[in-house]
């Protein structure tokens, strides 16, 4: 899939102040039905988000007016733990969300969040609670690999196969297919039999 | 002198020995980037309805063909009813699930055991099952509890929805190199029948925590695990991402190369594989591990959690933990376990065996298993359910459930007023019918105690087959170590 090409994000933080968010609470199962990639932003947190009646919830976060249109989500430790599906990333990103800042993240998640042009950002946990804190307009820069707030300029690390798939939007598809003549050598060296 | 010492340093470096992942790792690169990760190549690809219609829709978009429809079998398992299988699929969203896997896999020439097959089952139930799962492979699925396959000696890793595209395009994955984790289990069980492979996974998790894992692959190894059946292993290896790991794995040795021998899909050529795994697929001696942890097992209980992620548990005779005594000074932690006791409505110092049930749930890739059921009926044989609770048995695949109506467990389950179900995910993840309605409190064998995991409003305590089996008759948690288990 070819991905819009990530440019500098200028946004409101929204300060999501919990840790181990796994990806049932980023996108509850009973959404997972759809068999596209688009529309799921209005599931997100589904359960924080709104009460049984569907009714908004007024303590959480993302029903905060200030936060509406925020584009930077800072979270606790370990977020989208759980469940492989990557709904949970297709959902933070049709609602809005294209930059995702924790100290830690789980696995899957991180690596879903390349492939759909989302960044998610590793930073010292007291950094993270500071951004939380201020939740103030910040600039994402990944060219420069910077965070700017009023207060400060933070820097964060990325790998630099995963800064060139978000900068130029690849379709890492078409870009490994590039390597068909290496694929094909394997192929034919392999041990392993075909199940069929 | 100097320049000699520095040989030696090199020679080392070039002659140590390398971990079971290592090992594998290495022998699938394709190709490696400088600024990276390196190119994987997939040996099995295991497909289900959930995760993957929109990686098929991808390639079509694309004009993208699957490049080794011969590496790739799809099951349906999610999202299918367990009730009457000749009775069409109510909730149409599922129906329109389960038809595009069939006209995907039609259309893109994989095999597919369909809701009808006799092979139809929990995904990473039947790949064993069928000897589709073979050691040294690279396996992938998008599912987060690939990492069962690894009690065979694989690498199992889970993925996304687009990597599920980029391995039918490509068969191959770019993958940043995890780090190799030894978890050792030491010393043997008193009673393995009431104290089991779930206990001692969910006593890893309780000790490293939910993200003790993140970035590692986890070796099992000592007497505790190679004493595990090959089932066992497998619930062993099945929560590994429940510690946050990339994958787990375990060593084949004769238990892996027995339950192999002579399945449906097992190679012609399997007892020359055998020998060559038998040379190979270990850990050296003199490898190093990046990251270490043993457990001992001599004395620990049947594990029960009480929040809402698998490192919140304790032992069946423990009283739940006031926040602070969890969190250990973490603040946030502090927080997740007082909102997590708020869901689930219970305080702490609350004894566990004083917590009532209303539903239980014996199913899940995790423990849904031939030796499962039998283990649970075990306890249940003879007794009737509590009139309090609602229990239900669902079968990791069609095979187990034959298999188990044979040895006529299906009706030592009825007699006792549990259901007896076709076979699927079900309510470990609730996509399907069978859900908890709002405030329930279920002993489940599942994986995950997430809020809502078996249904908005849920609560979810993991346990065993025989700790789920005994607060079944009982309507509240009891120590199975006292029971008598035959």
């Amino acid at each position: 899939m070819t991905l819009r090409p990530f440019k500098k994000i200028t946004s409101i933080v929204t300060p999501l102040e919990k840790v181990n968010v796994d990806t049932d609470q980023i996108i509850p199962k009973q959404f997972l039905k759809l068999v596209q990639r688009s529309g799921f932003g209005r599931f997100l947190f589904f359960d924080w988000r709104y009460d049984k009646q569907e009714n908004k919830r007024p303590d959480f976060v993302l029903n905060d007016l200030r936060y509406e249109n925020s584009e930077i989500l800072a979270v606790g430790d370990n977020f989208g733990c759980g469940s492989s599906r990557e709904h949970a990333v297709w959902a933070l990103l049709d609602y809005g969300f294209s930059v995702i800042i924790a100290p830690s993240f789980a696995d899957i998640f991180f690596s879903n969040c390349f492939k759909n042009g989302v960044l998610p950002i590793i930073l010292e946990q007291a950094t993270v609670e500071r951004l939380q804190q201020e939740a103030g307009m910040v600039e994402v820069d990944l060219e420069c690999q910077t965070i700017t707030s009023p207060s400060e300029v933070i820097h964060f690390e990325i790998g630099t196969y995963r800064k060139k798939i978000l900068l130029e939007g690849l379709d890492e598809i078409a870009q490994t297919l590039l390597y068909e003549r290496d694929i094909s050598e394997f192929e034919k060296k392999s041990m392993i039999p075909s199940v069929l | 002198m100097l320049l000699a010492g520095y040989l030696r340093i090199i020679q080392t470096g070039i002659k140590m020995g390398k971990t079971l992942f290592e090992k594998i790792w290495q022998s699938h690169i394709v190709a490696e980037r400088q600024d990276g990760p390196a190119l994987i190549y997939v040996d099995r690809h295991l497909v289900h309805e959930v995760t993957s219609p929109q990686a098929f829709e991808g390639l079509r978009i694309n004009d993208r063909r699957v490049r080794r429809p011969d590496l790739t079998v799809a099951t349906m398992d999610h999202n299918v009813p367990t009730s009457n299988r000749m009775l069409p699929i109510l909730d149409q969203t599922s129906a329109v699930q389960i038809q595009t896997l069939e006209k995907n896999c039609r259309d893109f020439g994989i095999k597919l055991f369909d809701i009808n097959s006799d092979n139809q089952g929990i995904v990473h139930v039947i790949g064993p099952q069928l000897g589709i799962t073979l050691p040294g492979t690279t396996i992938v699925c998008g599912d987060s509890h690939t990492s069962t396959h690894g009690a065979f000696g694989a690498l199992a890793l889970g993925i996304g929805t687009s990597d599920v595209e980029h391995v039918l395009a490509s068969q191959t994955l770019w993958l940043e190199k995890p780090r190799p984790f030894e978890i050792r289990v030491k010393g043997k069980r008193k009673n393995p029948h009431a104290v089991t492979a779930k206990d001692i996974i969910l006593s890893i998790i309780k000790n490293i925590g939910t993200d003790g894992g993140t970035g590692t692959v986890i070796e099992y190894r000592g007497q505790g695990v190679t004493d595990l059946s090959m089932e066992q292993r497998m619930t062993v290896c099945n929560m590994s991402i429940e510690a946050g790991a990339r994958a787990g794995l375990i060593a084949p040795d004769e238990k892996t190369f027995e339950y192999l021998r002579g399945r449906k899909y097992t190679p012609d050529d399997y007892e020359s594989l055998v020998d060559s795994w038998r040379d190979n697929l270990r850990t050296d001696s003199d490898a190093k591990f990046e990251k270490q942890f043993t457990l001992h097992i001599d004395d620990i209980a049947p594990q029960v959690s009480w929040g809402t992620n698998p490192g919140m548990t304790c032992d069946v005779t423990e009283s739940i933990p006031s926040p602070d005594e969890f969190s250990k000074g973490n603040s946030g932690q502090k927080k997740s376990a007082e909102k997590a006791l708020d869901y689930m409505a219970l305080e702490s110092g609350t004894a566990i065996q004083d917590i009532k049930i209303d539903r239980v749930f014996i199913g899940s890739c995790t423990n849904a298993r031939l030796e499962d059921l039998l283990e649970a009926s075990k306890i249940v044989k003879g007794q009737k359910i509590s009139p309090s609770v609602r229990a239900m048995v669902v079968p990791g695949s069609q095979m187990v459930k034959r298999q188990a109506e044979e040895l006529g467990l299906d009706k030592i389950f009825l007699d006792a007023n549990f259901e007896w179900r076709e076979s699927g995910c079900s309510m470990c993840l609730g996509m399907n019918p069978d859900i908890l309605s709002p405030g329930e409190r279920c002993a489940s064998t599942s994986n995950r105690n997430f809020e809502g995991r078996q249904g908005t409003g849920g609560r979810t305590h993991l346990v065993s087959p025989v700790m789920a089996a005994a607060a079944a008759i009982c309507g509240h948690f009891v120590d199975v170590r006292e029971m008598d288990l035959r």
